[in-house]
């Protein structure tokens, strides 16, 4: 029978040679497992003299103790400088691009159109959409354009029959309105319109967005206050509105609507060519005749209309400088709007 | 509208600058959209005297002058001009005068010419940026010789006429009074508060025999006609304020007849002809409509051939003129015509404007026509022309004055005087703002409005003649507005409206949403024009008798690019494609929402019906299965399941495409473009294509979100991989081992594999199953339970699709 101090002696020789956490355990199991030599001791405790067992007990005991607090100090130690390994090992180079779930992005134009609504919708407005291929009637003669008006000429109106045509303006859509609903009445009405016109500033389609109100005692006053509260929401808090002469055969006065410069605060600029105001959209009191054209009693009620160019806010907004590239569809134009989620 | 400052003086005294008085016409509704400085780029050049001329000693073209400039002193001037002579007067340019060179500005200098001191320089009228309209010698080769009677030392701007301002204003379609020098000048008489300085259209008339009588076929597109008869012409050269005022206008002066033809049109805005009489056949003039194919030549001796619903005017036998587009060759005035025939007429615009686009022929008059003439115009035309012939003595007008209208008479027209009755309350409520009763009057009264008298608070005028625009009691108050200034208005917000419940119906919410999925997706919505060309259905290669090639065509195109309205949304899509991958973007995901425009019939009898439709498309990274994946989670997002089954396209790949449908309905299709379409748009880079009516998931869109309680047990997943056959699909699989056992609440494939060792035809799936134990379950499912439903799937399998396990 082996010695115990010889075991020991082995053990622990053995132990400190150990290099890693996995040799270690095999020493231990070599000694401490089941079929170790210290568990041997054990076994052979039979072949010890009775009176000796107790002594002897004790002492393989205490060297079991003493191995088991040498393996887990042992162990400890090369754990810790395992885990120390595996992490200088592990070292990333936290400079390296993250990893994302890439959104894309709305098109400039929606993105404009949806703000506008929230604007508008906030007071009161609903949303009406109405068709895009329109008749002569909802497009021309409702609105007060009188046969002979050039507007209906074919050099400006795309026609696909005597009678249909692509609506030139979201006005069509004021008649479906106040025809199928009684006052009071604020509606945007956002959408496709066409014009024959192609050129550097011109596009055959773009968008528009037509605001009604029809009440008692609507005022041109309050068309003022509307677009101005529009005005500033849309650009900014500081921007100041004019309104100016104009006409528009189914309003009466009819305006043109400027704002201040946003981009030079009204000094003169590039982008309002040196005058300190932009044009944004153009508007009026409604025509008494449409209001008749839709069996509205313009002695009780009265109204005002605005219709704005979506492309044209969004240059204006954004800075872009050619109506051509919002039909493009180029990845690396539109991908500049994706975080505008305002 | 060109309004030259000079002109605008004639009648009104504008005693402000002239970027006040920009200001001023901006704000009564008359922007100025250029404001052209004539002699911005001249300076510094005075009216002298040569008084002596030399030959320069050591240079034989140079002439040595010394001029007399008056008060300026004198300067000795060299010039290689030949014309110059001792006694001349002519423009010199001193020390730091600048003058224009081919389109730039020279700086003059004193300097040393061949060693002879030079201190400026003699202009030509090039130099000076003028014609012989402006100054008669003025395109002459060399110096422009001045008038003996200038001034010595006078500034040659103001001696040559380019001391002047010419604005272009715009004038909006509702203003045709306001498309002549005199209309605006009451506009701006208006705006500044002065007196407008009246027309001179006084004239007497000697007596004749002679009549020409008008007769008038077509009354309606030709409401008024004013002929008159001079005597006596003497055909010869406009004096230079008209022929200078021409000019400024962009007119070139042509004989005195016709330049106060011209003149009158942009004076008074009424577009006059005239007639050499001596050619009227048969003395006398038909207004009628031409006979199809009737031939005339016009004065720029182009040949037209005219059809019915050209307007024309006849003599007795034959067209002179193409009513209110360009008068005949066969009587135009010549250099001996001797009497005249002026007309002054008013034809309906649209009618001028019809013929003009038709015979593809514009004129001056033509382009004034079709903004509308009044008839008080033609009258107030007619008689400022006469006023001029007798002014310029080049002819003597006569008793011959005739008017088509019978109700009325040149002395005495009849012309239909409106009447507005209102009150000054009711501008107000329009308005929203109130403008003093006086000075609302003071306005009207301005703008030539006659106040007729009312009852208090009540506001009556009589409209003039030349407002036909205003109708009603709001064109007053606009009236009132724009000369009171809209700086007055203050901003109020709805004070009386009533309070209304906005915002967006169900299906804009929708649509809101379905964006924002997609977007979600990695997809970046685009935006395309409506119509595209026919020739995308043959790109595509659609079958000739295919639905989407009935497309409603647009009668007047841009061309042929844009002629179509789309029937489907997937061309439009290709071309952004096409487009990205020439630029160099290599990867995209697309998508648009947007309306297909389908007609029952062609050509189109009904309102065509418009068709929401979605269109992606994905290229470079991705595949089928992203494209899949983003339209299924969009969809899913509604409570939408999509199925997919194998389908074709003539533009996808044949064994990468799908039918999609919603419950039995097929609304779209999925699929790879065709590899031959991607070589034939030399396309790097694959590209997947997704189309989906919209129309029918708009209608099942689920949106409520309603709380089903959570598993009171766990599932439990296993993975599960057999071997089939190559031609069973995932949706097979799927739908076996749903069959199979209750238990299982989902089986996603995670996994294909085809291997040699697998055989030939064969491909080994891999799913994961979750098990979840019944709603009324009372414990988990055991590891013995899900044995037992793993071996019944395993049969399924077996005995229906022919797979073993692997």
């Amino acid at each position: 029978m082996e010695n115990t101090e010889n075991i020991e002696q082995e053990a622990l020789k053995e132990a400190d040679a150990a290099k890693d956490s996995g040799a270690l355990y095999e020493v231990k199991m070599k000694f401490l497992g089941r079929a170790g030599k210290v568990t041997a001791l054990l076994k052979n405790m039979r072949a010890v003299a009775a009176e000796e067992r107790p002594a002897f007990g004790k002492k393989i005991n205490d060297l079991r103790e003493r191995l088991e607090a040498k393996f887990s100090s042992l162990e400890e130690k090369l754990k810790k400088r395992e885990m120390q390994e595996k992490l200088s090992t592990e070292e990333i180079d936290v400079t390296m691009p993250g990893r994302r779930q890439q959104s894309g992005g709305l098109h400039p134009v929606t993105i404009v159109k949806d703000r506008l609504v929230e604007l508008f919708s906030g007071m009161g407005f609903e949303v009406f959409e109405g068709p895009e291929i329109e008749d002569q009637y909802y497009n021309f003669t409702a609105l007060n354009t009188p046969e002979d008006h050039p507007a209906r000429d074919m050099q400006d109106t795309f026609y696909l029959s005597e009678e249909f045509l692509l609506r030139t303006q979201t006005s069509a859509g004021q008649i479906r309105v106040m025809q199928s609903q009684k006052p009071p009445i604020k509606i945007v009405s956002p959408g496709r319109v066409f014009r024959s016109d192609d050129d550097a500033t011109h596009s055959p389609m773009f968008h528009q967005m037509e605001g009604l109100v029809v009440d008692k005692g609507i005022t041109l006053a309050d068309l003022y206050g509307m677009l101005d509260e529009f005005a500033k929401a849309m650009f900014s808090k500081d921007v100041k509105t004019r309104l100016r002469p104009s006409y528009f055969p189914f309003t009466e006065p009819s305006v043109e609507v400027d704002v201040s410069c946003f981009s030079c605060g009204g000094k003169g600029c590039a982008l309002c060519k040196g005058t300190g105001w932009i044009e944004v959209l153009g508007a009026g009191m409604v025509n008494r005749k449409v209001l008749q054209n839709c069996n509205i009693d313009p002695d009780e009620y009265s109204g005002f209309a605005f219709g704005l160019g979506l492309e044209r806010i969004a240059m204006l907004k954004y800075g872009v400088n050619n109506i051509k590239l919002f039909t493009e569809n180029d990845v690396r134009f539109l991908e500049q709007f994706r975080d505008e989620r305002r | 509208m060109l309004l030259p400052l000079s002109w605008l003086k004639e009648y009104v005294d504008v005693d402000i600058p002239r970027e006040a008085l920009k200001e001023k016409l901006f704000s009564c509704g008359f922007e100025v959209e250029e404001m052209k400085d004539l002699g911005e780029k001249v300076s510094g050049v005075y009216v002298g005297k040569i008084e002596k001329c030399e030959k320069h000693p050591d240079a034989d073209r140079l002439t040595i002058c010394t001029v007399d400039l008056g008060a300026l002193g004198k300067r000795q001037i060299c010039t290689a001009a030949t014309n110059v002579f001792e006694g001349a007067k002519v423009p010199c340019a001193l020390d730091g005068a600048t003058v224009l060179k081919e389109g730039g500005v020279q700086r003059i200098k004193t300097g040393k010419l061949r060693g002879a001191l030079s201190e400026g320089m003699m202009c030509s009228g090039e130099e000076l940026g003028i014609t012989d309209d402006f100054y008669e010698g003025a395109e002459v080769d060399g110096i422009l010789i001045l008038d003996e009677t200038e001034k010595v030392g006078e500034d040659v701007k103001k001696v040559v006429g380019i001391d002047d301002t010419v604005f272009d204003i715009a004038v909006t379609a509702n203003r045709p009074d306001c498309q002549s020098i005199y209309g605006l000048a009451r506009e701006v008489a208006a705006a500044l508060k002065k007196p407008l300085k009246p027309l001179d259209t006084s004239f007497t008339r000697e007596k004749t025999d002679v009549k020409i009588p008008v007769e008038v076929k077509e009354t309606k597109l030709c409401p008024l006609y004013v002929g008159s008869y001079v005597k006596d012409v003497k055909i010869g050269k406009s004096p230079r304020l008209i022929r200078r005022r021409l000019a400024l206008m962009g007119l070139r002066s042509v004989s005195n007849i016709v330049d106060i033809t011209n003149y009158v049109l942009l004076e008074v805005g009424q577009p006059m002809h005239a007639f050499d009489r001596n050619f009227l056949r048969g003395d006398k003039i038909v207004v009628r409509c031409a006979e199809e194919g009737e031939k005339i030549t016009t004065l720029d001796e182009k040949e037209f051939s005219l059809h019915k619903d050209n307007l024309l005017i006849c003599d007795g036998e034959r067209p002179v003129a193409i009513a209110g587009v360009m008068g005949g060759l066969n009587s135009e005035i010549k250099g001996d015509t001797k009497e005249v025939f002026f007309e002054a007429a008013c034809f309906a615009r649209d009618s001028v404007r019809k013929t003009s686009r038709r015979l593809g022929q514009r004129s001056d008059s033509s382009a004034r026509f079709e903004k509308g003439v009044y008839e008080i115009f033609a009258y107030q035309g007619m008689a400022r022309a006469l006023h001029l012939v007798q002014a310029l003595g080049c002819g003597t007008p006569t008793s011959f004055l005739t008017v088509s209208d019978p109700r009325g008479s040149f002395e005495s027209p009849c012309i239909a005087q409106k009447k507005i009755q209102t009150t000054y309350q009711k501008i107000e409520a329009l308005l929203g703002m109130k403008v003093p009763e006086a000075e609302a009057n003071d306005i009207l009264k301005r703008l030539g409005f006659e106040l007729l008298a009312g009852k208090k608070g009540e506001l009556c005028v009589a409209v003039p003649a030349w407002r036909e625009d205003v109708e009603d009691f709001p064109d007053l108050a606009e009236e009132i507005v724009r000369m009171y200034g809209y700086e007055h208005l203050r901003p109020t917000f709805l004070e009386n409206a009533r309070v209304t419940r906005g915002g967006f119906s169900d299906s804009q919410k929708e649509e809101r949403k379905l964006k924002t999925l997609l977007r979600e997706q990695g997809f970046f919505e685009a935006l395309n024009y409506s119509f595209y060309s026919p020739k995308d259905f043959d790109l595509l290669r659609l079958d000739k008798d295919a639905p989407e090639r009935k497309a409603i065509k647009i009668l007047n195109p841009i061309g042929e690019d844009l002629s179509v309205l789309r029937t489907f949304l997937a061309p439009s899509m290709l071309a952004n494609i096409v487009r990205n991958q020439r630029r160099g973007n290599m990867d995209g995901k697309l998508f648009e929402i947007a309306n297909v425009y389908l007609a029952d019939e062609l050509p189109i009898k009904a309102r065509p019906r418009e068709g929401r439709t979605l269109c992606m498309g994905l290229w470079g990274e991705g595949d089928f299965f992203d494209l899949k994946g983003a339209l299924e989670a969009a969809f899913e997002a509604f409570k939408l399941r999509l199925n997919f089954r194998k389908g074709e396209r003539t533009y996808l790949h044949p064994g990468m495409t799908a039918e999609i449908y919603l419950g039995e309905k097929k609304i779209g299709c999925l699929g790879r473009l065709h590899p031959e379409l991607e070589e034939a748009l030399a396309l790097e880079r694959q590209a997947y294509l997704c189309e989906v009516d919209l129309t029918l998931p708009y209608k099942k869109f689920q949106t409520e979100i309603v709380y089903t309680p959570l598993p009171k047990f766990e599932s439990v997943r296993r993975d599960l991989a057999f071997v089939a056959d190559e031609k069973v699909t995932c949706a097979e699989a799927e739908a076996c081992i749903l069959r199979a056992v209750k238990a299982v609440k989902k089986a996603e494939l995670f996994d294909v594999y085809r291997d040699k060792k697998l055989g030939a035809g064969k491909k080994s799936m891999a799913f994961r199953l979750t098990f979840a134990p019944s709603e009324t379950a009372d414990k988990l499912l055991s590891p013995e339970t899900v044995d037992g439903f793993f071996k019944k799937i395993v049969e399924a399998l077996q005995r229906d699709l022919g797979a073993e396990l692997r």
